[in-house]
């Protein structure tokens, strides 16, 4: 084990990918020369050349459709969206292409790209602090992956390059410098599968990406009054994999779902239909759910401060529902 | 010589003032009382500057996110643009939208976008209505040459050529975006030539040089104006300063940078006026006492003044009816 920042890790399982497997690539804007703008692809464009690391023109449309086309050409691409408030400009190669490929054409086509891209905030404004998971997880044909520490982001990623499925790998700009134990030596982290981050038997949380550290800190905070949390990282948004959160329903009879995104048809909205429908005779109160204020971001420093669900907030709901 | 002594002293202190306002901005953003992005617009100054000279100020003007130049230029006062840098109450965006999202509607500046060529449709759209309203402005928009290799660049501009509207399209080349040379990310590297394909006349200028900028500017305004459908511009410049704050700068040397320095549009301009005899060494001297006493207010004005009520968070996300 060493300690890693989250995107050295992130870092790793690329650079790993790339010597593993002459099919991949990595194509996006300031990904060869600059390094990435988070500084994520570093150094990797001097190793191993324009060829395999390419620079491309400020076209997100164009970055994504090459990538599935290239994907479908026998590649396989890892293409960059500088943020995933670009995406937006990216949405019809995604939606159309990306993720309906192999389905439309009855199985003929795979489409194995990897598209990853932080969410963020950090006096940004309102156009460049969105975090649009939910409307990446609403999609048939896409999978959905969202790590919250290094262990997980090398692993995860390892397995969404190696996948023959589009996979939406969405990092996060405040988790960039997160560290974290991370094996030496070569590892996979499945896809789909949650992950339990603290035991506990009096209320769940259900988080993922950087709301995981807030739940976790949070729950640090109950635990010396005597409220144990249980904290189940989704780290997969799609497939959806339910059991684990069921499982620790059971027990607590009580769920938070914690995100960093509008919570109105948000992943929260998911998840607390499905506990309802098929644990409602365990829960002991409304399934709930915290996220941002549903307005855009403001870029002032204490407007924005207000927008995102804190420690102090998470204490505070989990409190008003046990008592 | 095709420029007034008021003029050209004007000309003078509008590029020192947005200097001088960008560097002090900078300090403030290294004590951190500015946040976020904060791209800087030192060496490109010639361009806002030549370009608002030549405008009516009713024109109308759309912006990408490197705006601080456009709305200077345009006379705004610099302490409302600071306070937003600042991102206080008393802000031209009221705080909400920082460096990148300067609008100022009643002195039509519609905004500063930072979506690279999301705002070229917005103009294209502001000009259809300046058309359908019999109104006799030209809309401006500005954005880099990195912005034309993105779909809304052609799509937009070729609707704006269909529809023959009032659209004066200026391209700044400053030879990056972000770290992706010119050439490196566009297969054609004189701009201008992309308007050929939508049969948009343009022309390509240099952008370090206000006076051709403003006469550019002022006849391609003109012929928009007139009816004969959208122009575009590219002035040619050099950005002196980082993309935005924290650029690591691998994709260039610092010898570029410095060469480039010696065509910094203000010592031009600078070497014009004394050249000819059009200002002295104390002219000059006087105009540069004043910017500093402008700016000096101006950063007085957002550090004394209050960041937005609380209840600002939400006001303003429909309009209240
Ligand atoms: C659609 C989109 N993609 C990427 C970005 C990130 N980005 C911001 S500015 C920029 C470079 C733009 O270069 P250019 O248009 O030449 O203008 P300059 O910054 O040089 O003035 C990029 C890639 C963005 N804001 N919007």
């Amino acid at each position: 084990m060493s300690e890693k920042s989250y995107r050295d890790a992130v870092r790793d399982a690329l650079r790993e990918e790339l010597i593993r497997d002459e099919r991949v690539l990595i194509l996006g804007e300031e990904v060869g020369v600059w390094g990435g703008t988070y500084a994520v692809t570093r150094s990797l464009y001097d190793e191993f050349g324009g060829k395999r690391i390419i620079d491309t023109p400020i076209a997100e449309a164009a970055i994504i459709g090459a990538a599935v086309g290239a994907a479908m050409g026998g590649l396989r691409p890892v293409a960059e969206l500088m943020t995933i408030n670009f995406s937006l400009e990216a949405m019809d190669q995604i939606v159309n292409n990306a993720a309906k490929i192999h389905f439309m054409f009855g199985g003929q086509m795979k489409v194995p790209l990897v598209i990853r891209t932080p969410a963020g905030w950090g006096q940004l404004a309102a156009t460049h602090s969105q975090s649009f998971e939910a409307w990446f997880a609403h999609l048939p044909g896409l999978i959905v992956a969202m790590p919250g520490t290094p262990y997980d982001a090398k692993g995860m990623l390892k397995t969404a390059i190696r996948s023959d499925n589009p996979v939406m790998f969405i990092e996060h700009a405040r988790l960039y410098g997160v560290k974290g134990d991370v094996p030496d030596g070569e590892y996979t982290v499945p896809l789909g599968v949650p992950d339990i981050k603290r035991a506990g038997g009096d209320i769940t949380i259900v988080t993922y990406s950087r709301m995981l550290h807030v739940a976790l800190a949070a729950a640090e905070e109950l635990s010396r009054d005597g409220i144990e949390c249980e904290i189940v990282d989704l780290r997969t948004l799609r497939p959806l994999n339910m059991s684990k959160v069921y499982d620790s329903v059971v027990k607590t009879h009580r769920a938070l779902v914690l995100e960093e995104d509008w919570t109105t048809c948000g992943m929260g909205a998911e998840i607390a239909a499905r506990i309802g429908r098929d644990r409602f005779d365990f829960l002991d109160a409304p399934v709930e759910r915290l996220g941002q204020i549903e307005v855009p971001v403001p870029y002032a420093r204490n407007l924005e401060a207000l927008m995102f669900p804190d420690e102090k907030l998470v204490v505070q709901r989990v409190r008003e529902m046990l008592s | 010589m095709n420029v007034a002594r008021t003029e050209a002293l004007d000309l003078h202190r509008k590029m020192g003032l947005i200097r001088r306002f960008e560097e002090r901005a900078e300090e403030a953003y290294g004590q951190g009382k500015i946040g976020g992005f904060l791209h800087l617009y030192i060496g490109e100054e010639a361009i806002a500057v030549g370009a608002m000279a030549a405008l009516k100020p009713d024109d109308d003007v759309v912006t990408h996110y490197r705006d601080h130049g456009y709305v200077l230029a345009r006379g705004i006062d610099p302490g409302l643009v600071m306070a937003e840098l600042y991102g206080k109450a008393t802000g031209i965006s009221k705080g909400k939208g920082g460096s990148m999202h300067m609008a100022a509607v009643d002195r039509h500046l519609w905004g500063g976008y930072a979506i690279v060529g999301g705002h070229i449709p917005l103009a294209v759209g502001l000009a259809l209505a300046n058309q359908y309203r019999n109104l006799p402005r030209v809309v401006t928009c500005f954005f880099g040459e990195g912005a034309t290799n993105i779909g809304t660049f052609y799509s937009g501009l070729n609707m704006a050529a269909v529809w023959k509207v009032p659209l004066l399209a200026i391209v700044e080349n400053n030879r990056y975006g972000m770290g992706t040379a010119v050439e490196r990310a566009s297969a054609v590297s004189d701009i201008y030539k992309k308007a050929a394909c939508l049969n948009i006349p343009s022309v390509q200028i240099d952008g370090n040089d206000v006076l051709a900028v403003r006469d550019a500017v002022r006849e391609m305004a003109d012929k928009a104006r007139a009816g004969g459908g959208p122009r575009l511009i590219e002035a040619k410049t050099y950005r002196f300063r980082g993309h935005s704050m924290g650029d690591p700068q691998r994709y260039r040397t610092k010898d570029e940078v410095e060469e480039a320095k010696a065509r910094d549009p203000i010592l031009l301009w600078r070497n014009f006026l004394l050249g000819n005899r059009i200002a002295e060494e104390a002219d000059l001297r006087k105009i540069s006492d004043g910017i500093e006493a402008e700016i000096e207010t101006a950063v007085r004005f957002a550090e004394n003044s209050p960041p937005p009520d609380p209840s600002e968070l939400c006001a303003n996300v429909l309009v209240a009816e």
